[in-house]
């Protein structure tokens, strides 16, 4: 007979409840980052997607023949028609003050809308047509709800009477909240309803183009000659210990050096993407250089001794068997590399990536901003419009993000190889 | 330990003279004299650490990669000195080739696998010619009845022993005069390290082969000659069936009988 043997487990032992303890500390640590992130996403939506509408108010202009000369529209001055619909429209504006506060109920840029809407439609001269321009900003952020009519009149930005024309105008359907195509479509504006982040994303897209083209294959060379090739000696291991601390440099320093070396030194146009790419791949180098080391590393010796034993040369057993498999974890490296430079406002601030910049850049020698940039400097406009256009351009950066990151997987699926 | 100097087989393709090796201050070979008799297999057999694998990648230069590692005394093949300063070290690997203890296929096509040998060193003119050398070898190594069908298939997705019969084959695609094997049956059952003996034997006819074995069993098996290495020395090197039968020397004795080791 044999004795009997204790493996029942006895719930709620201290080694049980050490391991609840951690598993539940865990679980807290997750949920509590979840939550986090979720306040922080959900607060930039509920700001920002307000951005992504704009109202518009319908006007009855009139465009007579005599008044417009088809062949040289560019000359003809919409906005004195504008004017003059608006007072139609309102004819008990008749004070100088009130105006001047009917002429803000539209978008100081309303008259190049017109003008563009006629250009493209010729036709109309002559008629008197119905036209859709942008309210301003104030109007739109009323409409929005972000106004309390119930304020005192002298604390808000619309008057009551500007308040009564749009309720009149509200009344007859004559305004319409729709989507805001010009932000996805145009530069930066002075006025927020006109501001958009093509400008900004461009001048990103081709700074990060330029780093990378740089980075890459400069980070991945160095990182493979100093695996494969180099000497380990003094003077790499200093090389080494050098590059490590290049990783924990401070942006704006970096952008401090392109300032000196690249605009000063060099004399490269300021403001472009060209110098911006240049300084974030300085910064970038570091960070790909570290993961691409450790990629090589990781391939196995095996394959090496496989390539040489068959009569490779140290260069083709490099190139035709080391990199190739370190591949995805260079890749992955350089995204890393490359998301932290999207996100690098300090050292484009310092090349001047800072200016305001209407125009979408064309070219990596074209002034342009970049987006956090844009951010920076939408957060810091006092017009309240800008405040939910902030909150948008945050919202196309991490979109922006995670499109990079998703090239990056699908990138990194093709090169990868089992051994 | 001069008995062993004086085996010299009549058709030596491999010499070594006096070879010294040291791993940075600590020497791994003391003064080996070795002779390896060409279209046979040699076995170097002896306790872990003895030195014999050292010396087996001293026969093609893999320790040249190894920055602590010196190699002194001389070692010929074929009458060349293959450290004299105009011997090219890829021409060498390519007139000797190796299989490592580990079976360690490229992670690429089987096809590509082989082909990858002839096509650095420029062996073919054209598509036919490379698909008939890699026909050729993977038949040579008993491989091709099963793989003929799945050439484009990773070589990575073979079994083990299949795997090890695919790297010989890449070996022996370069046309190499001898080829090295370091413990090749190590990490395989006993029905793929049958398969891969067998082979060895067939090999033997056109292919010198050195082969280091931790199994004695498997020296006596596919050897014509064997030779023991003890603590960095060469202690006894001879026809296998006077190694196993007859042994000169005490210490090979005692590792052949279990003793040691």
């Amino acid at each position: 007979m044999t004795d009997h043997i204790d493996i029942i487990s006895v719930d709620g032992s201290a080694r049980h409840r050490a391991q609840k303890r951690f598993k539940s500390y865990g679980l807290l640590a997750i949920g509590l980052s979840l939550t986090f992130l979720f306040i922080m996403v959900g607060s930039i939506v509920l700001r920002g997607s307000s951005a992504f509408k704009q109202s518009f108010v319908q006007i009855k202009i009139e465009l007579s023949a005599d008044a417009i000369d088809a062949d040289n529209i560019k000359r003809v001055r919409f906005g004195k028609l504008l004017k003059q619909s608006l007072r139609n429209k309102f004819p008990e504006a008749t004070s100088r003050k009130d105006k001047k506060q009917l002429y803000k109920l539209v978008s100081p840029t309303a008259e190049y809308s017109v003008r563009k809407q006629v250009e493209a439609n010729p036709t109309l001269i002559g008629t008197s047509a119905k036209l859709w321009v942008r309210t301003s900003s104030d109007v739109d952020m009323y409409l929005k709800g972000y106004v309390d009519a119930n304020l005192d009149e002298s604390k808000r930005r619309l008057s009551d009477l500007q308040l009564e024309w749009i309720s009149l105008l509200q009344r007859e359907n004559k305004i319409e909240s729709r989507f805001n195509t010009k932000f996805f479509t145009g530069g930066d504006s002075r006025e927020p309803e006109q501001a958009g982040v093509l400008g900004a994303v461009i001048g990103s897209a081709l700074s990060l183009l330029v780093c990378f083209m740089l980075s890459f294959p400069l980070g991945v060379l160095a990182a493979v000659y100093l695996e494969e090739f180099a000497p380990k000696n003094r003077l790499s291991r200093i090389i080494e210990v050098n590059i490590n601390n290049l990783a924990a440099v401070p942006s704006i320093v970096f952008g401090l050096l392109g300032l000196a070396i690249f605009l000063n030194f060099f004399g490269l146009p300021r403001s472009t993407p060209m110098v911006g790419g240049m300084v974030l791949a300085l910064m970038t180098l570091p960070t790909i250089i570290i993961a691409s080391r450790t990629s090589v590393r990781a391939v196995p010796s095996s394959i090496r001794e496989a390539a040489m034993g068959i009569g490779a040369n140290k260069v083709q057993t490099t190139f035709h068997h080391v990199v190739p498999l370190a591949m995805p974890g260079m890749l992955t490296g350089s995204i890393i590399g490359m998301a932290q430079a999207l996100g690098e406002t300090a050292p484009l601030l310092m090349i001047g990536m800072v200016a305001f910049i209407v125009d979408v850049p064309q070219g990596i020698t074209d002034a342009a901003t970049a987006l956090p940039v844009q951010i920076f400097l939408w957060a810091d406009s006092p017009e309240r419009g800008f405040l939910e256009k902030t909150s948008a351009a945050i919202m196309v950066l991490l979109a922006f993000l995670i499109v990079m990151n998703l090239v990056a997987i699908i990138l990194r699926r093709r090169f990868e190889q089992r051994w | 330990m001069i008995e062993n100097n004086d085996f010299a087989p009549e058709n030596t393709i491999i010499s070594s003279k006096n070879v010294d090796v040291f791993y940075g201050d600590k020497q791994a070979l003391f003064d080996i004299n070795l002779n390896v008799a060409e279209n046979s297999v040699t076995a170097l057999i002896g306790p872990s650490g003895c030195g014999k694998s050292t010396l087996l990648r001293c026969f093609n230069r893999m320790n040249d990669v190894i920055p602590i590692c010196r190699v002194d005394g001389s070692i010929t093949l074929g009458g060349q000195d293959i450290h004299a300063p105009n011997v090219d070290v890829v021409s060498l690997r390519q007139k000797v080739g190796m299989v490592f203890q580990k079976p360690n296929p490229f992670p690429k096509s089987i096809y590509d696998n082989i082909a990858y040998g002839p096509r650095i060193h420029g062996m073919t003119a054209s598509k036919a010619e490379l698909d008939e050398i890699v026909e050729e070898s993977l038949k040579r190594a008993g491989l091709w009845n099963e793989v003929m069908d799945r050439l484009d298939k990773p070589g990575t997705g073979l079994s083990g022993g299949q795997q090890q019969r695919l790297c010989i084959a890449r070996a022996i695609a370069v046309k190499p005069k001898v080829i090295l094997m370091d413990e090749p049956c190590s990490a395989l059952d006993p029905i793929a390290t049958a398969t891969v003996e067998e082979l060895i034997d067939e090999l033997r006819e056109r292919f010198t082969i050195i082969i280091v074995t931790h199994s004695m069993q498997q020296a006596a098996r596919v050897s014509m000659h064997t030779a023991f290495f003890h603590l960095g020395n060469l202690v006894e090197h001879g026809a296998t069936s006077d190694i196993f039968t007859a042994p000169k020397d005490e210490r090979t004795q005692n590792y052949i009988t279990g003793r040691i080791g």
